[in-house]
């Protein structure tokens, strides 16, 4: 079930963010729908698949973006894994640890597409790239997550229900 | 003494009595009496016929009212479907503006063909300005094609799929245009950055460049058709220290609302990589 759910949620929120988000510029940075989307699933304490969604969501950035291919499968996989390493520790506040994962997951990708882009020969300055894209988009994603871990939250109560006690 | 009238004298008394009241009457003698006599029940009538519209009222008008709310959400329902409309068709407008212009723009030119296209995404990475059209390889799209739009140069095909393209732009980091100045004739390389400005490098120092001064494709590299307006020159940096002046251009097309695009499709661009000579080995 959650593996055939993740193609309809990840596939629209590229949609979203290819259509509208990518559009809405703070100075240069935009905000980053699937990242905040593959924490907000990471965290979830009955969540299964979480790998497949982040294998998901990392070819299809892949597939509709420029940046080499590998880099955001690369991204979104070692966010994922600093959000299991988190989540046993802080599991009592998903939320503090949904703000903390996004900060420093906006910096993890930032910094491979920065280092993917340089390796492909692509002139990219380190100090305008803090500045002017990841800055803003780390408060765009922090702006957007608590929003989208309120809705990947009832998506995940609506998947895994509770189960009451007689 | 027991006085007593014959009744036709009585009746006849009763008929003068009757017919003098009645011609008082007439001549509005009696006026002033007939109006203290009738105040009273006038009044009465007054207050019973207030009454007793008041009483219709409130037993009809809410009734009224109900309907008039009834008929009210049927007008705001008819407004909001209106307004609905007439935003549809300012887009429509705008998306027909945009065609014309673009039609306009390639009856302009009828040795190129050309295949129109829609925007509709752009690239998710923040560092990087590409965007995707609703044409690919299907519609006869391939990969190097210059895209165009009525104001100018946008940039070329940098992927192709069966149903969409990806183009980059011209302002992307990684784009490279070989551009000429229309006054000066001098040829020039027009970059891309990170702020999505585009900039001029390597203008020879000898060269008189001036701000406002237009900026064409100019061919050369085999990327891009000639003379297609890039844009003007805002600022000119020239220092005795370098080899070359630099400027920034203020392009002629608006990328933030980029909505429709034109697709070259008759240009073939040159690879000329393997005639670029390389350090021996």
């Amino acid at each position: 079930m959650a593996i055939i759910l993740a193609f309809p949620v990840l596939i629209l929120s590229l949609m979203a963010q290819m259509v509208v988000l990518s559009r809405l510029y703070l100075l240069h940075g935009t905000a980053d729908i699937i990242l905040l989307v593959l924490i907000a699933w990471s965290l979830q304490e009955k969540a299964r698949s979480v790998w497949i969604w982040v294998i998901i969501g990392g070819l299809l950035v892949s597939l509709v973006s420029a940046t080499p291919f590998y880099i955001y499968l690369i991204g979104y996989l070692i966010i994922t894994i600093i959000v299991r390493l988190l989540r046993r520790r802080v599991w009592q506040t998903p939320l503090l640890a949904m703000f903390v994962v996004t900060i420093l997951g906006t910096f993890i990708q930032h910094l491979l597409i920065i280092i993917g882009l340089k390796a492909t020969g692509q002139p990219i300055s380190w100090q305008e790239s803090l500045s002017l894209v990841t800055l803003p988009s780390v408060i765009l994603n922090l702006l957007l997550s608590l929003p989208v871990y309120g809705v990947i939250t009832d998506l995940a109560s609506w998947v895994y229900p509770v189960e009451e006690n007689e | 003494m027991n006085i007593s009238f014959p009744r036709l004298w009585q009746t006849i008394v009763l008929l003068v009595v009757v017919g003098g009241v009645i011609l008082l009457a007439l001549s509005g003698y009696l006026s002033p009496v007939i109006k203290v006599a009738l105040s009273p029940f006038l009044s009465a009538q007054g207050w019973l016929s207030n009454r007793y519209m008041a009483l219709v009222d409130f037993m009809t008008v809410p009734r009224d009212v109900a309907n008039l709310q009834q008929r009210n959400v049927e007008l705001e329902n008819q407004v909001s479907q209106l307004q609905t409309q007439l935003i549809q068709l300012q887009q429509q407008l705008r998306e027909a503006q945009v065609l014309y212009a673009l039609l306009d723009f390639a009856r302009a030119r009828p040795e190129n063909e050309y295949i129109a296209a829609a925007v509709i995404g752009r690239d998710p990475n923040p560092f990087l300005q590409y965007v995707i059209i609703d044409k690919g390889s299907d519609d006869g799209i391939r990969h190097g094609m210059p895209v165009v739009t009525q104001q100018g140069l946008v940039g070329r095909i940098d992927a192709v799929t069966a149903g969409a393209s990806r183009v980059q732009l011209i302002i992307d980091v990684n784009s490279t245009v070989n551009v000429r100045l229309q006054s000066s004739q001098a040829n020039s390389l027009l970059t891309g950055s990170l702020t999505g400005d585009i900039n001029l490098q390597m203008i020879p120092q000898d060269v008189a460049v001036q701000p406002g001064e237009v900026v064409l494709t100019s061919g050369l590299g085999g990327n891009y058709p000639q003379d297609v307006l890039i844009g003007q020159i805002v600022t000119v940096r020239k220092s005795e220290t370098e080899l070359f002046q630099t400027a920034s251009v203020q392009p002629a097309v608006n990328f933030s609302s980029l909505r429709a695009v034109l697709v070259v499709k008759n240009f073939q661009p040159v690879n000329i990589a393997p005639l670029i000579p390389t350090p021996a080995q």
